[in-house]
């Protein structure tokens, strides 16, 4: 088991939105929902390597810029029918603060 | 305890109204399935393909038995339900099974009508309905040579094509004087039946059957006068009757089927109806379509949502006969006020029959040539206005315009490796298979599977056409096209509720009409987020999150995930200082290409996100402001010279190219709003496929509307003649308004126009002076607000600055 790395405070996400955590194996997506849900996902969509991050947050789920797939934020997993998995990651929030785990499943 | 919900029949619409239900609520049931065929839920559509030899019963299984497994559903086939105790809610079978429910589904189909002739009940005397009555017609194939076919519409067609393929000598026998007319008018009737009998079938019209004769088994038949053929096996085809046996003794109220209300309940509140076997609003349906959008609304009742209600389906036909290509939809008859446009060309084997009134299409007939008849049914269905493109409605959706991405081969000719969607990179091949492997049945459900037609939408009519000649029978129903999939009301009627109910927020809007998710989805919240702001400029606060990347970022996403950066060039006009600061930008932020692009501008590309802002103030600091070339927005204003250095132009076209651009600059439209001023009819500013093109003459302006160059390459339409740039500018921004105000969100202004017709926009901006200037006005009060520099608003908001960097690098 990792360790929690902080990231930073949950009011610099947008609601409805995402900010990056770059790392040296490539970015990972920070998404919270309307309801200060917060999800990580690897920043890179199972169909074109569209960057999730800056695609439309809705429910728990988010639009990818590129070419609109849908991808759950809790699992990674495309909408049917479209295939593919994006890595997810563990966070957590304390106090107003993000956390965030490295080892992906 | 969950409760018990019984099925009445598995065919295609019980079966489809299962799935749909599995969908949405998998576990609310216990479900029990009784089907009085010994088969599992198969595609009846299919059947005069699997007489014909072309596919075989395991083609069309559509659900197997491990479907039924696998969903938890009690599979009773081969058992015929003879009994419903209402009272007690229990289900009889012919052989004693007893299920019982606490919602009912009836779906019992319809059975074929058995003219009761003498001797109609003869071994051998059968309809054409189901996998039996195929396996008889092909035993007899085997043993006999004549058939007879009485009925000759669709399904009596049909028959006789796949007897003949199997081998017998079929003839055809038909009360009325031409074939198919329902569907046909006599003059296509004529044609089929001429191309039929090259084919080899033999056809008595007007010819009415007085009885079957033979002792057990049929051996021939009597026509009315007296002639009699031989026959060894009859399909009695004279159409198809409402199977409402059980619904009646069970004492359901019947009419013509069973009567169902608009969420498909009969008047037993636990029992409800779907298929050939209801009626609702008076009409019973024979077509897959209306079938499978009363199993959506079923099963959204059953599923308790209560919402989603079945108004009724306009159908259109198509003949699965190989080598006959024939459409027909609607009314094609007509009375004292609709007018026809023809076409017939006898020796090419074509016929074309397009009925209207008042300017909308009531109904079509074509023979020969189908390729357009999806489109015709669009028109139809959607209640399009043609005026604008009457002349040449007749010559095909590839005609409109002058020419484009439209010229389609029959999509029956097409081979499978051949290309259908150029965006997807879709061959007719994969989405044949699709169609067939995974049972698909609208161009919904295509293009959720295949992505075909799902970007652009320019192969639509083809991948219909492909589902139409792949699924045998396709017609879609009216379309009341829903928003999004949050809600069920249309981009109209959101409009008017947002401005007739005040609705200023994105969370009021989802109230009042009632959204199904929370926060929406990626296609309605940026459509609400622009009818908002469109409605209430003042009022609305706008949603950075409501909307693309490209509006959020003021910047074009790539897919290397970097932006590409365009500042605005006023009318296409440049300066050494302006460029040099371009070219400074481009060597202090390693931009990756420079390029000019269609509208005259310069694109600098592989610019990463957090250089941005400084990107920005580089160039706001050399006088240079956003080019919006990211937005659903005014774009940019292209021009030629004109009479300032051109030797033929007549006006000073680039400086009313600037003056458009600094009046309708920063504001948003439905999608992207190009412009163009050519200075004289040489127009080698390309006017005639933008948005809104001037065209200077000598005697002044001619403002040109509704063009564009991309998929469909679309003339404008001419809308005025004007004399001063004053009222150039006036129409122009009149003509934004009235597309802001109307447009549905991401539709451009060619179809727009061609939807509500020229002729509309026309009186709205031409004939009513004071409409116009108060359009206009109003353009002008939304610009007061919209008409400012995004890139250097963000650069002043020194706190957002950080939003464009990773919150944190780790490692």
């Amino acid at each position: 088991m990792s360790d929690w790395i902080e990231i930073g405070s949950l009011d610099e996400i947008p609601r409805q939105g995402a900010r990056v955590v770059k790392t040296g194996s490539g970015n990972i997506g920070i998404f919270r929902t309307l309801d200060d849900e917060v999800f990580a996902l690897r920043d890179h969509c199972p169909h074109k390597g569209g960057p999730l991050s800056q695609g439309i947050v809705h429910g728990a789920r988010v639009t990818c810029p590129l070419h609109n797939w849908n991808i759950e934020l809790a699992t990674g997993q495309a909408v049917a029918p479209d295939e593919g998995c994006a890595a997810r990651f563990e966070t957590k929030v304390e106090g107003g603060t993000v956390y965030l785990q490295l080892s992906g499943d | 305890m969950k409760e018990k919900l019984v099925l009445i029949g598995n065919g295609m619409a019980g079966v489809r109204t299962l799935e749909e239900l599995l969908k949405l609520a998998p576990d609310a049931y216990d479900i029990t399935v009784f089907g009085a065929e010994p088969h599992v839920n198969y595609n009846r559509i299919l059947l005069s393909p699997v007489l014909a030899g072309e596919k075989t019963i395991s083609d069309i299984v559509l659900n197997d038995r491990e479907w039924y497994a696998s969903n938890g559903i009690t599979l009773h086939t081969g058992k015929k339900v003879v009994d419903v105790n209402r009272a007690r809610r229990e289900v009889i079978a012919e052989d004693g099974t007893i299920a019982p429910y606490d919602r009912l589904l009836i779906a019992t189909g319809s059975t074929p009508f058995i003219i009761p002739v003498p001797g109609h009940e003869l071994e051998g005397v059968i309809g054409f309905r189901d996998i039996q009555d195929v396996d008889t017609m092909l035993d007899a194939a085997k043993h006999g040579r004549h058939a007879v076919v009485i009925g000759g519409g669709l399904l009596g067609l049909e028959a006789a094509n796949g007897l003949q393929i199997q081998g017998m000598d079929v003839t055809v026998v038909h009360l009325m004087d031409t074939l198919m007319e329902r569907q046909l008018d006599p003059e296509s009737g004529r044609m089929l039946q001429k191309s039929l009998e090259e084919k080899g079938l033999k056809f008595l019209m007007a010819t009415q059957t007085e009885a079957i004769l033979g002792k057990e088994h049929v051996e021939a038949v009597r026509f009315k006068d007296g002639p009699e053929i031989p026959a060894d096996i009859v399909v009695m085809a004279a159409g198809i009757r409402p199977n409402i046996e059980l619904g009646k003794k069970i004492g359901l109220h019947c009419e013509r089927g069973i009567v169902v209300n608009d969420t498909m309940q009969t008047f037993d509140p636990r029992v409800y109806a779907v298929g050939e076997c209801v009626q609702h609003r008076g009409m019973t349906y024979g077509l897959v379509a209306p079938l499978f959008e009363q199993a959506k609304v079923c099963a959204n009742h059953l599923a308790r949502y209560g919402i989603g209600r079945y108004a009724g389906s306009v159908t259109s036909t198509k003949l699965k006969v190989t080598g006959v290509d024939l459409f027909s939809a609607g009314d094609f008859v007509g009375d004292a006020d609709s007018e026809e446009i023809v076409l017939k060309d006898a020796s090419l084997g074509v016929y074309k029959k397009i009925l209207l009134k008042e300017n909308k299409i009531q109904g079509a007939v074509m023979y020969g040539d189908t390729v357009d008849g999806a489109w015709y049914f669009q028109l139809m269905r959607d209640g399009t206005d043609v005026s604008g493109f009457r002349d040449s409605l007749m010559f095909g959706q590839a005609h409109l315009g002058d020419s484009g991405h439209g010229g389609q081969n029959a999509a029956a000719t097409m081979g499978d490796e051949m290309e259908v969607c150029g965006c997807n990179g879709v061959c007719k091949g994969e989405i044949v298979k699709a169609i067939t492997t995974k049972g698909l049945f609208t161009i919904e459900e295509v293009r959720a599977h295949t992505k075909a037609s799902a970007s652009c939408g320019s192969c639509t009519g083809l991948v219909e056409q492909i589902l139409a000649s792949t699924v045998g029978d396709y017609s879609a129903t009216p379309k009341k096209k829903a928003l999004c999939g949050c809600c069920e009301y249309t981009h109209d009627e959101v409009r008017k509720g947002i401005v007739e109910h005040r609705l200023t927020s994105h969370q009021a809007v989802r109230e009042f009409f009632e959204w199904e998710t929370p926060d929406g989805c990626a296609s309605c919240r940026p459509a609400l987020n622009f009818y908002l702001l469109a409605a209430w400029p003042r009022e609305f606060q706008d949603d950075p999150q409501s909307r693309f990347i490209n509006e959020r970022a003021h910047a074009n996403i790539q897919k290397d995930g970097t932006y590409s950066v365009v500042p605005r060039m006023w009318g296409g006009i440049t300066t050494p200082h302006e460029l040099r600061a371009i070219a400074d930008v481009a060597d202090k932020y390693a931009v990756k290409t420079v390029k000019v692009t269609g509208g005259q501008r310069i694109d600098l590309f592989g610019i990463k996100k957090e250089d941005l802002p400084d990107v920005w103030a580089d160039l706001n600091a050399a006088g240079m402001v956003s080019g919006h070339a990211y937005g659903k927005s005014l774009r940019t204003v292209k021009t030629c010279v004109g009479s300032e250095w051109c030797r033929f132009g007549t006006q000073d076209s680039t400086g009313l190219g600037i003056q458009l651009e600094q009046m309708t600059w920063g504001s948003w439209t439905p999608h992207k709003f190009k412009m163009a001023v050519s200075g004289c009819p040489r127009n080698c500013a390309e006017a005639t496929i933008k948005d809104f093109g001037v065209v200077c003459v000598d005697s002044g302006y001619e403002l040109h509307v509704g063009g564009n160059g991309g998929i469909h390459v679309r003339a404008t339409d001419l809308l005025a003649r004007v004399a001063t740039e004053e009222e150039a500018k006036e129409y122009c921004g009149a003509f934004m308004q009235l597309y802001r105000e109307e447009g549905h969100y991401l539709e451009r202004t060619a179809p727009w126009i061609e939807r509500v017709g020229l002729n509309y926009v026309r009186e709205r901006i031409v004939d009513d002076g004071e409409g116009r200037k108060s359009l206009y006005q109003r353009f002008l009060e939304s610009q007061a607000v919209f008409q400012y520099d995004p890139w250097a608003k963000e650069v002043a908001a020194s706190d957002r600055r950080r939003a464009y960097f990773p919150i944190k690098q780790v490692g």
